[in-house]
């Protein structure tokens, strides 16, 4: 990937993200973080992983997001814009994450970088990235792929028992 | 030519933002938003990672986190609503009967 075409897609999810945290209306929100995604999906195609670019647009950008959407329109949208957007300790939250945010990018000078594995560029272009994701998904990390597809079961169910009203 | 440590810079500026908001913000959607705003800082520092380490295992701790983000969403936004039907605000300082 190119310098100019990485500074563009890192500084607009950069730029999406404040917007995203700082926009008023939790409508423009979830527009943001939507149009955020897509940059970010460009980046993930950039680093060859084809197959998490797809899902991230459609699981996250898809579903996740148009979820989030339902839920503001069912609330009173009007009453919870009115007042603060931020709590009154938001210089806290500020300092706190700066201060993170320049511990860790201190300690990402002294990274130690491991041993390569088998996955070259090469492996990848003959066999695309799905098919080795889907190999090795369904064998070396099968019990946790089942335990995924339990886990979402649970949350469906779990969704709609609290979601639902009570009927009596 | 971008190294891996771009990558990890940008994936900590997204987590922090996503922190900073979660902080911050006193609507319960806002910082459920923020929290996957985090989760895809850790994804992007994943799949980089695993892309320069030449390795699969980043991307397909990938794929589960994006898993257990939907699960998480459903959850979360299906106690918001019965909150909001019993409460009928999602301002996160209205709601503090366990004083915690």
């Amino acid at each position: 990937m190119s310098n100019l075409l990485f500074g563009y897609l890192g500084s607009a999810i950069l730029v999406f993200s404040m917007l995203v945290v700082t926009s008023k209306n939790p409508i423009h929100s979830v527009l943001w973080m939507i149009l955020m995604f897509f940059h970010l999906a460009s980046l993930y195609l950039g680093l060859g992983a084809e197959f998490l670019a797809a899902i991230q647009i459609i699981v996250y950008a898809g579903a996740i997001m148009v979820l989030f959407l339902f839920v503001i329109f069912v609330l009173n949208i009007k009453e919870e814009m009115k007042g603060e957007r931020f709590s009154a300790g938001w210089p806290i939250g500020l300092t706190l994450a700066a201060g993170l945010f320049l511990l860790t990018l201190i300690m990402t000078d002294t990274m130690l970088i491991g041993r390569k594995g088998t996955v070259t560029a090469e492996v990848l272009a003959r066999e695309t990235h799905t098919k080795a994701m889907g190999k090795l998904l369904y064998t070396d990390y099968i019990l946790p792929f089942e335990v995924a597809s339990l886990i979402l079961l649970v949350a469906i169910v779990g969704a709609i028992v609290l979601a639902k009203k009570k009927l009596d | 030519m971008v190294t891996l440590q771009w990558y990890i810079w940008l994936s900590l500026g997204m987590f922090m933002i996503g922190i900073f908001g979660f902080l911050t913000r006193r609507n319960i959607v806002m910082m459920f938003l923020s929290i996957e705003l985090m989760l895809n800082g850790v994804n992007l520092s994943l799949v980089s990672f695993s892309s320069f380490l030449e390795d699969l295992r980043g991307h397909i701790l990938t794929f589960f986190i994006i898993a257990v983000a939907a699960a998480e969403a459903a959850i979360g936004l299906a106690i918001l609503i019965t909150v909001f039907r019993n409460r009928a605000t999602v301002q996160i300082e209205e709601i503090k009967e366990m004083k915690g």
